[in-house]
């Protein structure tokens, strides 16, 4: 239970972002709170894919200046690289959506002068 | 307290037990299927002449995900772009 | 925004060439140590954003027209496309890899499980990794600036 720790970083990481959306009066506190439940997901997803060899952790599944006795067995010393390549697509993803996000919570300011969820809920003006 | 405390309280607890579960059932260091990557890093210097293994994933094993990407890239500059036309210069 | 102090310029001025090179390097290098388009193309684009910093938001706009930069931005998506349609046009299969083993350009084959790191190797990726490093340095640098200028600007047109 004790090797579990990248696991219970994770949940950590998904309650904290979920406490920050729920519970805050901020409209930037909610933003920051969704990029932190991003973080937990991407690094739930490279942890799928780590595997362990003998006593040793596996090695990166490069092969320029691989050490020789990660070269020898290949197929199990070597970490799995898929998860790696589809976290690399979920953080350009995550990059993008915290870039609109932003440029609307500009434009609700200059609209509105406050930034508090309890008094921007007008619908017609 | 008000409605909105207790639902939010009740909810996370239920997600808490959910995750928590989840948490015991999974082993790090072992996955159970890997097959599909094993034959990727035995095969990736004979059939596509790279050195590394996530690049060729990324854009040879599976390159229409990463046209997806690019176009979602596209869509978010164009869209910031879009929000400012307004400001006086 | 305004510009900052005379040290923070000259010290900026110094060391902007070398973070650019080091992007360009994880750029260029993708097929052999980790790294690849994306990776390569936000740290080049952090350089772009240490100028913003240095010299003001204000001064850098009036020079550089967003417009412009569109256009760098679109040469970068045709050109990964471009390739993708050479790929079935060549080959008869969309995205396949139609310079491994020719002897054009990139046509080199590693030993099964060497060590050994040739430039030469690896047919389309390299082509790939520079239209996708450009496509990203220009998108990152436009939005860090559209939105540091609005963000100072006083008022809006109605």
């Amino acid at each position: 239970m004790i090797l579990n720790i990248p696991f219970i970083a994770v949940v950590a990481m998904i309650f904290i972002g979920l406490y920050a959306v729920l519970f805050k009066r901020n409209l930037v506190e909610m933003v920051i709170g969704i990029t932190i439940i991003e973080s937990g997901v991407n690094l739930f997803l490279i942890t799928l894919g780590y595997r362990w060899f003998g006593e040793v952790g596996g090695v990166a599944p490069i092969f320029t200046s691989a050490p020789s006795d990660a070269l020898e067995n290949a197929p199990e010393s070597m970490v799995l690289p898929v998860p790696q390549a589809l976290t690399l697509t979920s953080i350009v993803i995550g990059v993008a959506v915290l870039a609109l996000m932003l440029s609307l919570i500009m434009h609700i300011y200059k609209h509105y002068g406050t930034l508090d969820v309890r008094k921007i809920r007008r619908l017609k003006e | 307290m008000s409605l909105r405390t207790i639902v939010a309280a009740v909810v996370f607890s239920i997600l808490a037990m959910f995750f928590v579960f989840t948490v015991f059932m999974l082993s790090f260091g072992a996955p159970k299927a890997s097959q599909m990557d094993d034959y990727i890093i035995m095969n990736t210097q004979k059939e596509t002449g790279t050195n590394s293994g996530v690049t060729t994933i990324v854009f040879d094993y599976r390159g229409f995900d990463t046209l997806g990407e690019a176009t979602i890239l596209f869509a978010a500059v164009s869209g910031v772009i879009m929000i400012f036309r307004r400001v006086k210069k | 925004m305004s510009e900052m102090s005379k040290i923070v310029r000259t010290i900026s001025n110094i060391i902007f060439p070398f973070i650019m090179i080091f992007g360009l390097y994880v750029i260029a290098h993708g097929h052999l140590t980790p790294g690849g388009g994306f990776q390569g193309g936000a740290v080049a684009a952090s350089a772009c954003a240490l100028l913003i910093v240095a010299y003001g938001s204000t001064w850098v706009f009036d020079r550089i027209k967003v417009s412009r930069l569109s256009v760098f931005e679109s040469i970068g998506a045709l050109g990964f496309i471009g390739v993708a349609f050479l790929g079935l046009i060549i080959g008869g299969i969309f995205f396949k890899n139609f310079l491994v083993g020719s002897d054009i350009i990139f046509g080199n084959i590693p030993q099964t499980l060497s060590t050994a790191s040739d430039f030469n190797t690896a047919g389309v990726l390299p082509l790939m990794n520079f239209a996708v490093g450009v496509k990203v340095i220009a998108g990152l640098f436009v939005i860090v600036l559209v939105m540091a200028y609005a963000s100072s600007a006083k008022e809006w047109k109605k």
